[in-house]
């Protein structure tokens, strides 16, 4: 069973973001290694780039704030070796952009991802129509390669975006960029209906997910919730003290994503 | 094995929209089946007579096309080699060639039932061609600017707000085009049931890099025809400045298939290759952004770097798709000159023809100015003096140390 699986297994997942290297890449694993202990299920450890086009401000500047800081690529996938020594259990994913992870070529991003004990890679500008540039290498490389369904990804496509996706199903539940608006329940509830007569993957739902309210609702729905820019905003304020206050919400929302289905709606 | 060539360099791009390894569509899901959908859309347009009819029609009437063809005769003299021929696209209305494109993308967008136009611009003048046709046409329109280039580029900004656009600054990164495009992305992701992208440039992810050439292939069917009307043959060599690279591929695309016409693109240098430039085939390397793989000014990692040039219109880290493909199969050669030569070639042209071209074309001609004198006095040269200077005089001023 893959770390994915188990995860997934256990009831809805929390699925936590940071960016890798922000505010230093020094500062990065006792960051994510507090996201662990207020119970993540899953980390998803962004990769900065200069042109974050499918982020809204506050990733943005998370990235900034990293590049800033002098990280490279080989530091991350430094940081996600050791955080694959301390934390044996839980799935890592690597997300970014294309041009970082094919600049060496996707085989040699692959094979090093792999290496450094990541599980999946979603990357936000490669989509179905340009698999040949990653999904490939990933795949070879034992490597899931996790798409994204948006509100926009009508039926038609939707076997196109899952033919060669693994690990999870992305769900963006608005029509956006990261950290902005949240979609309405019943629309989640709607899409989760419609994506779960199509595949067996598990999905999470992302986008705009800030609160342990918010978390709670579309766990009771999802197989698991994404938060990122409510992290993200902890490090802006923190910078690398953020340790306490990162724990302290994660906490609050893995305990809203998993006592969910345990508490009358 | 025997060596072979394509039957016509004119068949691009695939129908993935690959230009070679060049080009595809790495955009975000959200935007993918908007994507799809404009390209159906576009087969449609294209195959519509009513659609080009009413685009000639505009072009004819409002753009003020044909543009004419002038042979410069003391600029040619003063060079002493071969003859020197421009296409007069700064006549057009709005002062540059980016009005053709803006043009053939608002008629798309109406066709598609959008109601709201977006757009980003660098120098301002695809913003100011972009406002121009909303207000022709009554769409409310947006358009992101880099707060960097809001403050040096303050006319233009005016322009467009008397056209009723309005501006946002961006102020992330560099503040300057690239920031603007990923923002002008953004904007979109969040508005796709209303909004249609108008993008500036023969770039971002398919079907924009063969719209806009077809739309700016205006250029070259008219200077090819003009040309054979005016000395009974095809000029021996074109030139084009890029930046993004939509005037030099509307100037090139109808010859490509003319063996005996060469062809040279001219990237903006800057400061010197060696240090800081916008010249992405001679400095950078093939990568992904804004929707396409092409060549990137980028770091080790895959990091964008900024782009620099005296010209904002030439100041981006990537390349149009299709340049990149003509690059890398050798149709095209592609050249480099440095601000330094661009505003030599200003007063050039100012001061022998009394044309006050803009930055980016000032590039053309300063590759002329270098090739000119090695070629026969037979040879015929045909440049693009695709926008017209009065944007930049006080830049210009500025570098030279006058004050106005």
């Amino acid at each position: 069973m893959s770390r994915f699986a188990q995860a997934f297994a256990r009831g809805p997942a929390l699925v936590c973001f940071i960016t890798a290297g922000d505010p230093t890449p020094d500062a990065t694993p006792a960051l994510l290694d507090a996201l662990v202990e207020g119970g993540a299920d899953v980390i998803e450890l962004g990769m900065p780039f200069t042109d974050p086009m499918a982020d809204g401000p506050a990733i943005q500047a998370a990235n900034l704030r990293s590049l800033g800081a002098g990280t490279r690529t080989a530091d991350i996938l430094k940081i996600a070796a050791d955080f694959r020594a301390r934390h044996p259990e839980v799935p890592l994913v690597l997300m970014g952009y294309a041009n970082p992870m094919v600049r060496r070529g996707a085989d040699w991003f692959a094979k090093a991802a792999a290496k450094a004990g990541v599980d999946g890679v979603i990357c936000v500008d490669i989509p179905p129509e340009e698999d040949d540039s990653l999904g490939p290498d990933l795949r070879a490389a034992g490597v899931d390669l996790i798409r994204l369904a948006t509100p926009t990804t009508d039926a038609a496509r939707l076997p196109a975006v899952l033919e060669g996706s693994g690990g999870f199903l992305y769900y963006v539940s608005v029509a956006g960029i990261t950290g902005k608006q949240q979609a309405a329940t019943a629309s989640i509830a709607d899409a989760m209906a419609r994506l779960k007569a199509s595949t067996d993957l598990p999905i999470a739902v992302g986008f705009g997910v800030r609160t342990p309210e918010q978390a709670r609702e579309i766990a009771r729905v999802a197989d698991g919730v994404v938060v990122g820019s409510a992290l993200v905003d902890i490090i802006a304020e923190h910078g690398a003290n953020a340790a306490g206050p990162l724990r302290e919400l994660t906490s609050a929302l893995s305990q809203a994503v998993h006592h969910s289905r345990k508490e009358p709606a | 094995m025997t060596e072979r060539t394509p039957n016509s360099f004119r068949t691009m791009p695939d129908d993935r929209g690959h230009f070679g390894q060049f080009g595809g569509r790495y955009v975000a899901e959200t935007l993918m089946p908007l994507i799809l959908d404009l390209e159906k859309e576009y087969r449609a347009a294209k195959a519509d007579p009513a659609f080009q009819a009413e685009f000639d029609d505009l072009l004819e009437h409002y753009v003020g096309r044909p543009s004419p063809l002038y042979f410069a005769p003391r600029l040619t003299e003063e060079l002493g080699g071969a003859q020197v021929w421009f296409k007069r696209d700064e006549l057009n209305h709005t002062g540059a060639h980016k009005i053709n494109n803006c043009i053939g993308q608002i008629l798309l967008a109406m066709r598609r039932g959008k109601t709201r136009i977006i757009a980003e611009t660098g120098a301002g003048q695809h913003g100011v061609a972009t406002a121009t046709v909303c207000a022709r046409f009554g769409l409310p329109c947006t358009i992101f600017m880099g707060a960097t280039d809001v403050a040096r580029q303050a006319p233009n900004v005016f322009r467009m707000k008397l056209l009723g656009a309005t501006v946002v600054p961006v102020t992330a990164g560099a503040a300057t085009l690239k920031d603007a495009m990923n923002e002008a992305l953004r904007d979109w992701v969040a508005n796709v049931h209303d909004t249609f992208y108008i993008i500036g440039t023969a770039a971002g992810p398919h079907p924009y890099p063969e719209l806009v050439r077809d739309f700016q292939s205006v250029i070259g069917k008219e200077a090819r025809a003009q040309m054979l009307s005016r000395t009974g043959r095809l000029p021996d060599l074109l030139v084009a400045a890029i930046g993004g690279g939509s005037n030099a591929i509307g100037l090139f695309h109808p010859f490509l298939d003319d063996k005996d016409v060469k062809m040279l693109g001219v990237e903006a240098a800057g400061h010197g290759l060696d240090k800081e430039h916008a010249a992405s085939l001679a400095g950078g390397f093939p990568g992904v952004l804004h929707g396409n793989k092409t060549y990137l000014l980028q770091d080790e990692d895959g990091q964008i770097t900024e782009g620099h040039s005296i010209s904002a219109g030439l100041d981006y880290p990537g390349i149009g798709p299709e340049h990149a493909w003509l690059k890398e199969i050798g149709r095209v050669d592609y050249t480099s000159v440095t601000d330094t030569e661009a505003l030599d070639a200003f007063q050039l042209l100012c001061r022998t023809e009394w044309i006050i071209p803009a930055l980016e074309p000032s590039h053309a001609i300063a590759a002329v100015k270098k090739v000119a004198p090695t070629m026969p006095r037979e040879a015929i040269i045909l440049a693009n003096l695709c926008g017209r200077g009065d944007k930049d005089i006080f830049s210009v001023a500025e570098h030279l140390g006058v004050e106005l």
